[in-house]
């Protein structure tokens, strides 16, 4: 019972109060292009929640079994307890979302090709999202446990598709208002961003 | 130099800066702002990945097959981004720790991909030499201008310099109050808004 309220109050903590895009500013790139339209920021939301869910908890999986110091000695070969690869860390992390994303489209495509085709475009975009790597390299900055990893990897995934359907759902109705030139679209999208990311700061009270 | 190389360097100062108008390379422009020092460190960073990713990818252009040239493109970035990393570790060891994830997620920062694959992958050794120095300026000329506006407002040091005086804080019996926002996530979304909104103004370029 007590697992389950931490792992609660984590899900909490990385959807609402340190959401990932906005107060992090992880995955910005794709969050601008994106939420133009709703459609696409649903599907992208869900494609970075499930790649994300499954990337961080994996890379835990890399990085404890055979990246960090003393790692590599479940091999039993004794001089492999001291080596330390966790300098690697960065090229592994990238290698495993680039090939996680390829597989994700590949099954996709052979079992579920509607949800292929809506995702499409979306899919191989994902492998150079900052979000999905940088939920990779906090949870090895922050040190969790299997467990925490899993949940951290889907919430924070959940944080980004919240922050980008909302700003899909402000822009439409942007559509109607009366903007400067020079602020057209980038501009006012950072504007309202920053408001949105404003009215998150208001969850900082919760304490958890 | 000749006029086209000077164009390859000046374009993205102002006209065609990477992100004010490209729209590359948000995330870690919004992030590692609060302080200067950072956001110097961190165009350094960018500069040295950029330019050299630029190089050995237009030399290699030839010899990197269509299918396979988005990993090629994340394994040259990410073993330049281990060695910046490792020289920041050894070297400036505080400030790689407030710049925490922030030097890992160059990887995924656009504009080092978006120029790969926009401009070494099609010309010469000597233009994307040129086109990694243009556009890393360009990056720099942003974060610099976003956190001197954050650094003095929001902690009223330049460099940690103190430059609003002391005695104008109401601590010390005056009237002044550093803005506290500045330092949070909405005042740097806000601050890269207004930049853009000038910069669009500037050039005349409406987004529709």
């Amino acid at each position: 019972m007590e697992l389950l309220e931490h792992y609660l109050s984590l899900a909490t903590k990385s959807i609402f109060i340190e959401n990932i895009l906005l107060s992090y500013f992880l995955g910005m790139c794709s969050f601008l292009a994106i939420s133009k339209k709703i459609e696409a920021s649903i599907g992208l939301g869900f494609a970075v929640i499930f790649v994300s869910g499954v990337t961080v908890p994996l890379n835990w999986v890399i990085k404890e079994f055979l990246l960090i110091e003393g790692a590599l000695s479940w091999v039993g070969i004794p001089a492999l307890t001291t080596v330390d690869l966790s300098f690697l860390s960065f090229i592994t992390y990238i290698a495993t979302i680039a090939a996680m994303v390829q597989l994700v489209e590949m099954l996709l495509d052979k079992f579920s090709p509607a949800l292929y085709n809506s995702l499409g475009i979306f899919l191989p975009l994902i492998a150079v999202n900052c979000s999905i790597l940088g939920a990779s390299l906090f949870m090895a900055e922050r040190g969790y446990t299997f467990g925490e990893s899993a949940v951290f990897g889907v919430s924070s995934g959940a944080g980004f598709a919240l922050a980008i359907v909302s700003m899909a759902a402000i822009r439409f109705k942007l559509k109607y208002s009366n903007i400067p030139d020079g602020l057209k679209g980038l501009g006012i999208t950072m504007i309202l961003t920053g408001l949105l990311s404003m009215a998150y700061l208001s969850f900082s009270g919760i304490n958890l | 130099m000749d006029k086209i190389s000077k164009a390859i360097i000046s374009d993205p100062l102002v006209d065609n800066n990477p992100i004010t108008k490209q729209i590359l390379g948000i995330c870690s422009a919004l992030a590692v702002t609060v302080k200067m020092e950072q956001a110097v460190v961190m165009t350094f960073a960018l500069t040295f990945v950029l330019v050299s990713s630029n190089i050995i990818i237009s030399l290699l252009r030839k010899g990197i097959p269509g299918k396979v040239r988005i990993i090629v493109q994340l394994t040259v970035i990410a073993s330049l981004v281990i060695l910046i990393d490792q020289v920041l570790k050894a070297y400036l060891y505080d400030i790689s720790k407030q710049l925490s994830v922030f030097v890992g997620l160059i990887i995924t920062n656009c504009i080092i991909m978006g120029r790969a694959e926009a401009f070494a992958m099609q010309n010469n050794f000597k233009e994307s030499l040129y086109d990694g120095f243009g556009n890393s300026f360009g990056y720099g000329l942003i974060l610099i201008i976003v956190s001197t506006f954050r650094e003095l407002f929001g902690s009223g040091t330049l460099f940690n310099y103190q430059i609003i005086p002391t005695w104008m804080y109401l601590e010390q019996g005056g009237w002044y109050v550093n803005n506290g926002l500045m330092l949070l996530a909405p005042g740097a979304f806000i601050i890269l808004g207004l930049i853009i909104w000038v910069q669009r103004t500037y050039t005349h370029f409406i987004e529709d």
